[in-house]
């Protein structure tokens, strides 16, 4: 039982970072129906801000909390700007280009970004200090749960509320919603469209860097590779979920993370990522449209 | 309310191209302060894509259109199209473009977006300010509706409202951008003849109460005579005549080019 329950747990830590990354592909393709690619990038250079300032704190002396914060907001500033600018110089002058188009600078992006960081960074491996204290009370279920998983777990429902409520009630989650209907309507009713894109990036860009320092916090190693194969994962639930629904893609990124966590814990963890992209060609042909997605007629 | 002298819009020799296809050509038009002014044409004559050019969907090729708000003009060619809201422009669409998973009220609130403006901090925050605002677009939106006839429906998904009642919703979010200039394109489209006589009443209750001056495109003769002061016809992109309806509905040129042998129009 409690093999089953550090599954479970397990599961839901993964499914967690996977929907922190998933809700910007759904955003973004809810409103401009693009796949952004480039998007596991942003992931990747939030968890190395964070390192950046995390060790410059360090050496600083600043005490844990204080590093953990400040950490973070240089991640999420740093992904956002990322966000934005990539956002403006590939993907708005090819507003009216054919979708094709965009997707392959989306993958252009990614790829020019993997490199930079390569380049300016390195190849290797980078160890990535425990930001995550151990909590007391965790202390007798240290076998089911580390800290850094229920703090994982935490942090994503909160920002998943956060989220509900700046889409469900605030001006700007109104024209989001708006534009994702219908953006020559909504630009007609006054509101400016291409504002409301940008602020879709960097929120979707804001949640995966969160993603990104807490992975990278809980495995406790980084590189410049990480993002993409959690971006396409990502990606998987996503589109398992119902691309463009953000309710879909937190629970198809808890179903794919479950999935991984109980196969590789009770069948094999050799083949973790093949059974994930099996996942996804299934779904791609029994249910094209994902969980909660729209049928397309 | 009769209208006044005061002209709002200034449309001069507009032409708007479409590879070399002349869409538009060289088109005037005036709409004076409270007019009701009508834009009949053959079917591919022009007439929405002249909506889409003064409401900045489209850059014109060439030509002017100016606006003339409290004796200020401003030419407005190829300005984006949420700044041209802002400025005082709501249109309709020929098919429903209705926010379909909102609800009625969403739907209407979302036409006072320009015209607010709480940020995301205050929406958290619920401070004074903004929950005031909320409460007045709220209001504002709901008084719209009440005008409208739809007051017992706020809180429906606008997909599942009867096809005249989205219709007049399209309406009321148009108003709640409190425009000077209301565009409908073909109103009246798909309506039976009671659903079109209510919408000329309420096109009428607008003008007169609100004060907007309204420039519609619509082929239903009857309403569009019954409606209008002052009447273009526009074919091949072209203006071929103007005037009121009585001038209209004896115009040579109009017969032949668009009523045909219909005499009864």
């Amino acid at each position: 039982m409690d093999y089953f329950l550090e599954l479970f747990l397990g599961g839901l830590t993964r499914g967690s970072i996977y929907a922190l990354i998933a809700l910007g592909y759904t955003m973004v393709y809810g409103i401009i129906q693009l796949i952004n690619f480039a998007h596991g990038e942003i992931y990747m250079i939030g968890a190395f801000t964070a390192l950046i300032a995390a060790s410059v704190l360090t050496f600083a002396g600043l005490n844990q909390l204080a590093i953990i914060v400040i950490a973070a907001l240089a991640a999420i500033i740093y992904s956002a700007a990322y966000g934005y600018t990539i956002e403006k110089i590939a993907y708005k002058p090819l507003r009216n280009a054919p979708r094709l188009s965009v997707l392959i600078s989306a993958i252009g992006m990614s790829l020019f970004l993997q490199n930079y960081v390569l380049l300016a960074q390195t190849s290797n491996f980078l160890p990535f200090p425990e930001l995550i204290p151990e909590f007391e009370f965790l202390k007798p279920y240290s076998h089911i749960i580390r800290p850094s998983e229920l703090f994982i777990c935490i942090t994503t429902a909160v920002i998943m509320l956060l989220l509900t409520f700046l889409i469900k009630f605030t001006k700007i989650g109104k024209a989001m919603r708006a534009a994702a209907q219908d953006k020559t309507m909504a630009m007609l009713l006054g509101i400016d469209v291409n504002l409301v894109i940008s602020v879709t990036f960097i929120v979707g860009s804001a949640t995966a860097a969160i993603g990104g320092v807490l992975i990278a916090s809980h495995i406790g190693q980084i590189n410049f590779y990480m993002g993409f194969i959690a971006g396409i994962k990502a990606f998987v639930a996503a589109v398992l979920g119902g691309i463009g629904s953000i309710p879909g893609a937190v629970l198809g990124s808890l179903i794919l993370g479950w999935t991984e966590s109980f196969f590789t814990g009770y069948i094999s963890s050799d083949y973790e990522d093949a059974f994930a992209f099996l996942f996804l060609v299934l779904i791609l042909i029994f249910r094209p449209s994902g969980i909660l997605g729209k049928k397309e007629y | 309310m009769k209208p006044s002298k005061e002209k709002i819009l200034e449309v001069k020799k507009l032409t708007m191209d479409f590879g070399g296809l002349r869409a538009i050509d060289s088109f005037d038009l005036d709409i004076c302060d409270k007019e009701i002014v009508a834009l009949i044409g053959p079917n591919g004559a022009g007439k929405t894509t002249f909506f889409n050019c003064i409401t900045g969907i489209y850059k014109p090729a060439s030509g002017d259109i100016v606006i003339n708000k409290n004796g200020k003009k401003e030419r407005i060619n190829g300005v984006r199209p949420n700044l041209i809201t802002e400025k005082g422009f709501a249109r309709t669409f020929q098919n429903i473009r209705l926010f379909g998973n909102m609800t009625v009220l969403e739907n209407v609130m979302i036409g006072r977006h320009c015209r607010s403006k709480s940020s995301v901090a205050g929406a958290i925050l619920r401070n004074k300010a903004s929950i005031q605002e909320e409460k007045d677009i709220v209001n504002f939106s709901y008084n719209i509706l009440k005008k409208i006839g739809l007051q017992n429906s706020v809180n429906e998904l606008a997909n599942n409202l009867p096809y005249g009642d989205q219709r007049r919703l399209e309406i009321a979010r148009a108003l709640a951008t409190e425009p000077f200039l209301l565009l409908l394109d073909e109103p009246a489209a798909g309506m039976n003849p009671n659903e079109t006589a209510e919408l000329a009443d309420l096109i009428k209750r607008i003008r007169d109460e609100e004060g907007i001056s309204i420039l519609l495109i619509e082929h239903d003769m009857k309403l569009v005579m019954k409606l209008s002061e002052l009447i273009f016809v526009v074919d091949y992109g072209k203006k071929i005549a103007q005037g009121t309806p009585e001038e209209i509905k004896v115009n040579p040129n109009v017969i032949k080019a668009y009523l045909g042998e219909e005499t009864n129009a």
